[in-house]
């Protein structure tokens, strides 16, 4: 039941849309006024979160190392899982941001017969990965509705997105990739027993928010058609600050862009923000040169520690039985306790 | 064996997990830390207390204690504001943790692990928890949580292998440090970690070995090692103006069987003449601070540099030790470096600069020896190591904190003829815990140690009834330590060991009379494998 809650808040959302969208101020209000202060908490609150992370020290290098170390030079290093240069650890990035390196290496723990077993399990890599990059690829399409005239790699990049033409107007691969991995990411929460009892409302509230906007998107192209010129021409007004309301705004598309708006407005405040907080993970982005370069912590506090003067002090006895040389026959002042 | 073997289950989880009651349950905690060890460490809140009290005595303003010391970490540790707030629940860390697998408990998947702080985290430090609690998972910081952070932050061995899956990697070592740490600021800590943390400032030593008793003990074992080979081996303590001063958990000359693995480093630097000492001061590697704070780590790692600094050597060599490696690795550099006062690490038989140890100046025995036999310094006869069918156990620190992985299996294949890998996902960075680590070896915990070792004995169980394997090789002391009970319960029939005790049965030592017994004393059987 704990997915309740955010399917109640994504369907007022749908409900705004419509009711709202019924007279000029409301629409003024929901087409023009809401994706602006949107957009607005969006930008600051994204790049405050990303700059606070920055702000903060890392004190120590930390790397999680994911293969042979570089050490001996008849040792081959992994240079990519275990990297032990600034460029190493880029590359490391690059594997982790567009291909989800470690999500790749994931397994399943079964227990068999009272033995563990491990099997393979790339679901969840394939289905975040087909998600991410559809995701990516939708975004770039739209940047056709604000960019007047259309890049080329736009246009490219929608031909090849559409290049499997099934009916009119084309079937995307993207939309349909995103809206299956939706499902199946949605899906995984509710099926698997683990997934469900560690999920909480917002986990479902960002899902839920997804297939809103996915869902009215490939609505508004397949059944309830809107007028893609008009779209345009109110989005260029949007993108320039000279927004102008017209009848192109029906309330499939509203209910779209309110829920576009609200996916934005919440972003910086949730668990989305993995989308900037993935580059800053230090147990990823620092190259594994530990011994070979001293990495220093800006706050490194002296501490209260036991000298060796202390410590031959209070076992003069024993150092001189057993015979042990000593720095100084009898106890001195210490300092520096 | 015994008559019935734990039940190892998967249950489907059932309830709310923001419900904080814990049952302490004997077999599965560890006890408190005595008031004698906290006062010691002049750490806050030394007390007679046990967990399975329903008042823990916590300082009238715990509460605001805990908050406090949350709010400064967010400032000071990246990782930690990072960790608490980007993960998206995705569930992959949930049964790569041993813990998990061996208890079914779902609080032990790491990402719960991790939420039980990030509640509180959300409840106090967000707008959106402040907000809208339960619905973005804030909870409210009472008693109850702190017990079940106590339970679950010392029911993890912060091994790091949930890291290496985590598509941020979010590493729960970084999360159980913390929950460790704020913890101790209201003095709910454990004996197990706190005495031999105690011992160690003390004495320099976890077991609280004072330098006669050292002597005494380094003693023993250079005899012993003069026994076996019938050479003299001498081994110089707090020798002032040696090449290297060689660090060693202190276990290595009082625990079984890390001795044999002494045995086998004094014989090696006997054969090489290395220009060596040990200290009596600096007689441990091992930091159970790291399983404490990182300034009580800072404490306890600050008298190696100084007895480095003092005793004019060039450089430092590291023996066999896990977590110790963590430290000398990821933290003694920063936190008590820079090591100017050294030189950097050059191998005075072979000549190998050891450019990845070029700052630290702390090089791995493993690294040391692997170099000698890479240029034929090391006369070996693995047929001495014939009775033992091998197989390696990655310790956690060396392959998911640094990266030693090849050097450890160049050494044990030169050293025995009969190897053989457990399966490629539970060795190297996919290794698994011995179940014991991070201070949680101790007896009282023994159920919650042999869950939490399940998945390691399975794969070695794997590998004994593939290729018959009887020995389990690791480079960690605390491994040495648990492994054998460890392996006792599961998979009878299978004995532990240090590489360095195997590199000492193989070593042809120059002038050594013919070897009867290995290092343990047992008689050398390799006529019969000669014939072969």
């Amino acid at each position: 039941m704990k997915a309740l809650s955010p399917l109640l808040a994504v369907l007022a959302i749908v409900g705004f849309a419509v009711v709202g969208g019924h007279t000029h101020a409301g629409l003024v209000f929901l087409a023009v006024f809401v994706p602006y202060a949107a957009f607005a908490v969006f930008l600051v609150g994204f790049c405050y979160r990303v700059a606070r992370w920055a702000w903060i020290p890392v004190p120590f290098r930390i790397p999680t190392t994911c293969g042979q170390q570089k050490s001996l030079p008849w040792i081959k290093p992994a240079s990519l899982d275990n990297p032990s240069t600034g460029w190493g650890a880029f590359r490391r990035m690059a594997l982790e941001i567009l291909l989800f390196r470690s999500l790749f290496r994931n397994n399943r723990a079964r227990l068999h017969d009272r033995r563990l077993v491990l099997g393979e399990d790339r679901y969840l890599w394939l289905g975040a990965l087909a998600f991410h990059w559809s995701l990516l690829v939708i975004l770039l399409r739209h940047l056709r509705l604000f960019v007047q005239p259309v890049p080329v790699f736009v246009s490219v990049l929608s031909r090849l997105d559409g290049a499997f033409q099934v009916g009119t107007p084309a079937l995307y691969i993207s939309d349909v990739v995103i809206l299956g991995t939706l499902v199946y990411l949605t899906a995984r929460r509710f099926r698997n027993p683990l997934a469900r009892y560690l999920s909480m409302p917002i986990d479902y509230l960002a899902l839920f928010l997804l297939l809103g906007i996915v869902t009215s998107g490939l609505l508004m192209r397949f059944v309830v058609r809107v007028d893609v010129a008009a779209i345009k021409q109110f989005a260029l007004g949007l993108a320039v600050f000279r927004p102008v309301v017209t009848s192109a705004i029906t309330p499939i598309f509203l209910v779209h862009l309110l829920l576009v708006s609200a996916l934005a407005a919440y972003f910086p405040f949730s668990k989305l923000m993995h989308m900037g907080g993935v580059f800053l993970s230090p147990t990823r982005n620092l190259a594994n040169n530990n011994r070979s370069k001293r990495h220093v912590n800006p706050w490194n506090h002296p501490v209260k520690t036991h000298s060796y003067a202390e410590w031959e002090d209070e076992f003069r006895d024993k150092l001189k039985t057993a015979n042990l040389p000593l720095e100084a026959e009898d106890a001195r002042q210490i300092t520096g306790h | 064996m015994p008559d019935k073997l734990l039940a190892i289950e998967q249950k489907r989880p059932e309830g709310d997990w923001r419900d904080a009651k814990v049952e302490f349950r004997k077999g599965t905690i560890c006890y408190s830390a005595a008031p004698k060890n906290i006062t010691y460490l002049s750490l806050p809140n030394p007390r007679e207390w046990q967990p399975f009290d329903a008042d823990w005595k916590l300082p009238p303003n715990w509460k605001e204690i805990i908050l406090k010391g949350m709010k400064e970490r967010l400032r000071k540790y990246r990782s930690f504001r990072l960790f608490m707030e980007i993960c998206v629940r995705c569930g992959a860390c949930a049964d790569k943790c041993h813990f998990y697998v061996g208890s079914g408990d779902p609080k032990n998947m790491p990402v719960l692990r991790a939420e039980l702080m990030r509640s509180v985290y959300r409840r106090y430090f967000t707008l959106t928890g402040r907000l809208f609690r339960a619905l973005v998972g804030a909870r409210e910081l009472t008693e109850d949580v702190i017990k079940e952070w106590f339970y679950y932050f010392y029911q993890c061995t912060e091994c790091r292998r949930c890291s290496v899956f985590c598509p941020y990697g979010i590493d729960t070592a970084e999360i159980t440090m913390m929950g460790r740490e704020l913890l101790d600021l209201i003095g709910c800590n454990i004996n197990w970690v706190m005495e031999p943390a105690a011992n160690c400032f003390r004495t320099g030593n976890h077991l609280g070995v004072q330098p006669h008793a050292f002597q005494d003990s380094i003693q023993f074992a250079a005899d012993e090692a003069k026994e076996i080979t019938g050479l003299p081996i001498e081994v110089p303590i707090n020798r002032k103006g040696a090449e290297i001063l060689f660090v060693m958990p202190s276990a290595d000359y009082f625990g079984t069987p890390h001795y044999y693995t002494l045995l086998g480093y004094l014989m090696l630097f006997h054969e090489i003449g290395l220009d060596y000492t040990v200290s009596a001061f600096a007689s441990e590697g091992g930091n159970f601070g790291l399983f404490s704070s990182h300034e009580l780590m800072k404490r306890l790692n600050a008298k190696i540099y100084e007895e480095a600094k003092r005793l004019r050597v060039k450089w430092i060599l590291g023996g066999e030790c896990g977590h110790m490696w963590r430290v000398f690795h990821q933290y003694m550099d920063t936190m008590n470096g820079p090591a100017d006062f050294l030189e950097p690490p050059v191998s005075p038989i072979t000549g190998t600069h050891f450019e990845n140890a070029r700052s630290t100046r702390a090089v791995h025995i493993c690294e040391f020896t692997a170099d000698l036999i890479h240029h034929g310094k090391l006369r070996l006869d693995p047929r001495r190591n014939d009775r033992w069918n091998v197989t390696y156990h990655d310790s956690c620190n060396p392959s998911r904190a640094m990266g030693l992985l090849e050097e450890p299996r160049y050494i044990l294949k030169n050293a025995c003829r009969n190897f053989h890998e457990m399966p490629e996902n539970t060795i190297r960075e996919q290794t698994f815990c011995c179940g014991s680590g991070a201070g949680l070896g101790t007896d009282e915990n023994l159920e919650m140690r042999l869950r939490g070792g399940f998945p390691r004995a399975n794969a070695v169980k794997h590998v004994r009834e593939k290729h018959g394997v009887n020995l389990l090789a690791c480079i960690c002391a605390i491994d040495k330590a648990t492994l054998p009970t460890l392996m006792e319960y599961w998979v009878p029939g299978v004995e532990v060991a240090g590489v360095h005790e195997l590199l000492g049965n193989a070593l042809v030592m120059t002038g050594e009379k013919e070897r009867t017994t290995d290092l343990r004393g047992e008689p050398l059987v390799r006529e019969e494998a000669t014939r072969e």
